[in-house]
Parts: structure tokens; sequence; C-alpha cells
């Protein structure tokens, strides 16, 4: 774990190894294309890249087409404008049609940093989770997100990819295995499960190994797909601990606490801290300031397990 | 007309864009100095407005829709009196009223929090029609990037402003050629800019961007036109007055180093 890259790195990567054996593989952006490392796969094969300049709305109205022609289309900006400025184009011509559109977003939530309030988004996910049909992936780090992207890329269907600024550790290893819709029990633990997500995945296991110095037990669980959600590794921490923290970066309001808390409350209804933007806007500064004072840190989490404890 | 004057002051601005962009470690400076003369102009002759009394109900508003260069209206903002220059020195850090993009509840004198391209001239049309409705006589003015006119929310704003015949609109496009990704052309071609908006019901007025002689002017013909809002596409240059910036896609959002702001500051005519 000394490595750090940030997983839209690891997105321009796999887009170039994809694009080589792929032909119908098809990749465009609306200029962001350094920022969000679509610029790899438009090096690489400029003839199936197409930046559509800053319409988002176009953007995604236009993957839609070409991928209802039978193209595979990863298409590519900040999350703040493609979960939100595309999202009625996302819900009705990408979900709606079941279009095989990979909305594969970049810069999601505090991290941005200095660009601040009006680039940081808290809202994505809570808001391509209710499109029926969308896959909504959420990786940690560099390795798992080429994992699943590889298989966001090859089922047919539409799907969401949020993917961070910042360069974050590396946690697994190339051997262990990352499926869409299987959460990984990352560390067991008897007294409290933290559902994590994203960037909060190794907040999370530090969190752990600190409270396991108090004699707290605490279960990490990498929670990477949020829809479909794994509710059986759900209301197995559920019913295992019976009390239960989720952190995520992003709103506490519709994200990856309440699609928890959606399983818990119908199936083994459990006590749930969650971490996470509490219904607030954010503001510039350095990532891990930001981190600090909207409380998503591994001492955020720490102090949500002592409380549920 | 002695322009010497507000070419002074936009000299002081741009160094304060540079000071301030230096000390923060990142921000936008390439569309900050191609708007310099044309925010300079606003600020200090064009607009009715009143660094002691930001709120006047009269007052005309400016609009910075490409919300990323905000460092030059906190720069022309400070110059103008509305706060001390220092203190847009904390640009970006945790805590300042100074944010990435500005905000409305942050700083004096500013309109409307932007960052989000293309909002800006929508949120325009709504002030003023709002002034229209209400008989007040300020004006709106919203400053545009040219890769920020590819948003369609632009050209819906666009159609609205000469639908309800908004004389009190003036958007004005900072024609730099340039967005993030190179060249508009290259990206996604906007020209021709004038015949769009022509088509789109405005009177346009086409000039070069750092010529105060012809901002003045294109803004007093702003003023005289009636039943129509006015476009004034200014042809600017990115990173205006600093050498190795101008026309560089590479400066859109980067911070100079040490060294570079050091250059830059100088060939401003500053004191670093
Ligand atoms: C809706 C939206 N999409 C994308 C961005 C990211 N972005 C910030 S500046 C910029 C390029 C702007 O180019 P232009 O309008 O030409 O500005 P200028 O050259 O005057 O700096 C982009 C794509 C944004 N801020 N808002
Ligand atoms: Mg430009």
């Amino acid at each position: 774990m000394t490595d750090k890259i940030a997983t839209r790195a690891a997105y321009g990567k796999t887009l170039v190894k994809l694009g080589e054996t792929d032909k119908d593989l098809i990749v465009m952006d609306a200029d962001l294309s350094k920022s969000t490392m679509t610029a790899e796969f438009a090096k690489a094969y400029p003839e199936r890249f197409f930046n559509m300049g800053i319409a988002e709305q176009n953007l995604y109205g236009t993957a839609a087409g070409l991928a209802l022609s039978g193209k595979t289309v990863c298409a590519s900006t900040f999350a703040m404008f493609a979960a939100g400025r595309a999202f009625e184009i996302i819900r009705n011509s990408i979900g709606y049609t079941g279009a095989n559109v990979k909305v594969c977003a970049t810069h999601a939530g505090i991290t941005v940093g200095e660009d601040g309030a009006s680039h940081q988004t808290f809202e994505d996910i809570a808001l391509m989770r209710t499109i029926p049909g969308m896959t909504v992936v959420n990786p940690c780090d560099a390795v798992s997100a080429e994992k699943l992207l590889e298989q966001v890329i090859g089922f047919k269907g539409p799907a969401y990819v949020r993917l961070g600024r910042a360069a974050v550790p590396v946690f697994y290893n190339e051997e262990d295995s990352v499926t869409i819709g299987k959460a990984n029990v990352l560390r067991e633990g008897r007294d409290v499960t933290v559902i994590a997500t994203g960037i909060m995945v190794s907040e999370a296991m530090m969190a752990a190994s600190q409270l396991a110095e108090e004699g707290i037990d605490v279960g990490v669980i990498d929670m990477h797909t949020i829809k479909p959600l794994d509710e059986e590794a759900v209301i197995n921490a559920a019913k295992t601990t019976g009390k239960i923290v989720t952190a995520e970066e992003h709103s506490v309001i519709g994200g990856l606490g309440s699609a928890v808390a959606e399983v818990t409350s119908k199936h083994c209804p459990v006590r749930i801290e969650m971490v996470g933007q509490h219904d607030t806007y954010g503001e510039s500064g350095k990532p891990e300031e930001l981190k600090e004072k909207y409380g998503m840190t591994a001492a955020d989490i720490v102090k949500a397990v002592r409380e549920v404890y | 007309m002695d322009t010497k004057y507000f070419a002074d002051v936009a000299a002081r601005v741009r160094i304060d864009v540079i000071k301030a962009i230096y000390h923060a470690g990142s921000g936008h400076p390439g569309g900050s100095l191609s708007a310099a003369d044309i925010v300079t102009a606003l600020y200090f002759k064009e607009m009715n407005i009143d660094p002691k009394n930001p709120d006047k109900p009269d007052r005309d508003k400016f609009i910075l829709s490409k919300g990323h260069a905000g460092p030059v209206q906190y720069a022309a903002l400070a110059e103008r009196g509305y706060y001390p220059v220092e203190d847009m020195m904390s640009l970006r850090k945790l805590g300042s009223p100074f944010q990435g993009h500005p905000n409305m509840h942050k700083v004096p004198g500013i309109e409307m929090s932007t960052g989000s391209l293309g909002q800006g001239i929508s949120v325009s049309v709504g002030m003023a029609l709002a002034n229209k409705i209400d008989g007040n006589p300020g004006r709106i003015y919203t400053l545009l990037g040219d890769g920020e006119i590819q948003e369609g929310l632009v050209w819906e704003a666009a159609m609205s402003a000469a639908h309800y015949k908004l004389d009190n609109l003036v958007a004005i496009l900072d024609y730099n050629g340039l967005q993030i990704d190179g060249p508009n052309e290259k990206v996604m071609t906007v020209a021709p800019v004038d015949e769009k908006f022509r088509a789109f019901g405005w009177n346009v007025i086409v000039i070069d961007g750092h010529d105060f002689e012809e901002i003045f002017k294109a803004f007093d013909q702003a003023r005289e036109c009636k039943g129509k809002p006015t476009a004034i596409i200014a042809k600017t240059h990115k990173g205006k007055g600093v050498s190795f910036m101008e026309d560089e896609a590479g400066w859109h959002g980067k911070a100079p180093n040490e060294e570079q702001a050091k250059q830059a500051v100088e060939e401003l005519g500053g004191e670093w």
C-alpha cells in the first residue's frame, strides 16, 4: 500500500488497453480530456475519439445515438457536469433506452479541492442510482478501478463509474478478485462493520487498525458497487455485528448510507451512523484539509464507530 | 480619449491576478488576462456602481459567466475599492472568501456565484427581465468564454433575451480562440459567432477586446440600441500581457512558479 495513483489514471490506461482489441469502443469528452485522461485514448486511437466541446447534454445525447447504433461508448467529463448537468439526458436517452453508454465521470467529491463548491459534487451517486437499470460503480483504488472498468465496458447496458481527481493509495493486488455487484470483505470484525466506498475505503482500514488497538473489533467492506447493491453482504454485516457505519465521499442523503439503510430497514434493522457530506456545499482548499473540515477522514469513522459501539 | 489611465489600471489588475494565482498554487491565468481590459472598462467607467454602497438598487450588474476567470473580477473589485488588494491573496485557500470560482455570499460586488459554464448568461437574462418589470434603469453585463458558448443553455438564453427585447442586457464574448483541449476550431467549431448572435436576434458589435476606445464605443452603441440585447464580440488573446502565456492553451488552468510569476509581474510593469 505504498503507491498512490488516481482512479482516473487507471481509467486512461484501461481505455488504451481495451481500445486495442475492441474496435467498437468509442471514447468521448467535453473539453476536459487531459483531466479525465481520455486524452490517452485520443492519442492512441484518434479516429475513435470525439471531443464534443463544452456541451455535456449533447455529449450524452450523442453517446446514446452511437451506442444505439452498435458502439460501446465511454463518455467522460467531471462528475458535476455528467450526473448533474446531463442528468435528464442520461435518464431518458441512456437509462430508459438501455443504451450501452458508460458515463465515466471524474473529479467527484470534496477531493476536487481548490476549484471549490461549484465543481464538488456530492449528489451524483444519489442521482445515478435512482435511474432504473443503471449500474453504479465507485472504485477505491487504481487496481480495482481497472478491474471494474473492464467489466463495466464488457457488459451491454448503461453504467456510471465514479472516479477521483486525487492520487489515492493502491490497495488491491493484481490477483485479488473484484466483481461488479459483489462486495469485498477486506477485514472481518465482531463489533461494528464499516461499509465504505471509493476513497473512504482506505480511511476505513486506517480507522479499523486504530480501533483494534482500543479493543474494538471492526470489519471493513469495500462496497465498490452501489447498484446493484450486494444486499447479502449488508444483511450479513447487520446480523453479525448489529451496528453499521457507512463512509462515502458523497452526501449522506441518497448515497451509500441511504442504500444500505434501505436494505437493513427491511431485512434486519440496525443502528447506522453515516460518514459523508452532511447536507452542505463544499469550498476551496486542499483535498486533505477539506476532508478534515467536512468530516470524511479515518478520524471521523473512528468517532462514528465509537458512537454506535 | 485618454486611455492611458485605463491601461494602467488593467496592468495593475493583471499583476494582482498573477500574484494571487501564484500564491494559490492553482487557478486560471489565461482567461483572466484575456478579459482584464474588458472587466476594467466595465468597473472603472461603463457601470453605474458604488463600492461604498455595493447593493444600491439601481446599480448595473456584472455577471462573470466564465466563472473560472474569478481572479480578474476579484482584482478589478479590489482596485475599484471594494476591499484591499491584499485580501485576495488568500485565493483558493481554506476559509478564504476568494473561492476558486466566485461566490456571491462571500465577496462584496459579486452578483452571482458562477463556475459551471453557461449558467451566468441565463441568470443574466432573468436579472435583465426583473429590471424591465421593475422599471429599474440598471443594466446587466455578462462575460462569456468562446468555449463556454458551446453549451446549449447559452443559446436558449440568447433566444429568450431577444424574445423579451432585453436591450438592458449586454453579453460580451471573450473571443480568445482557445479552450482547455486546444483551439475552438479543433475542439468544437463556434465560428461564425457574429452571425450566430445576429440570427438569434441580437445587436452584434465586433471589436478588439484590448483596445479601450473600441470597448467604450461598443458600450455606447449598446446603450443606444433599443429593443434588442447586444452581443459584443471582443477579439482577445489568452494570457494577454505576459509574453510566455499569450495564445498558449497550456496556461488555461496552471499557476506560474516563482520565477515565472516574477517575470510576468515585471513584464506588466509591476514590482515583485
Ligand atoms: C459546465 C461546465 N463544463 C466544464 C467546465 C470545465 N471548464 C472550465 S473552464 C473550461 C474551458 C473554458 O474555455 P473558454 O470558455 O474559452 O474560457 P477562456 O478561454 O475564456 O478561459 C472548461 C471546459 C465547467 N467549468 N463548466
Ligand atoms: Mg476561450
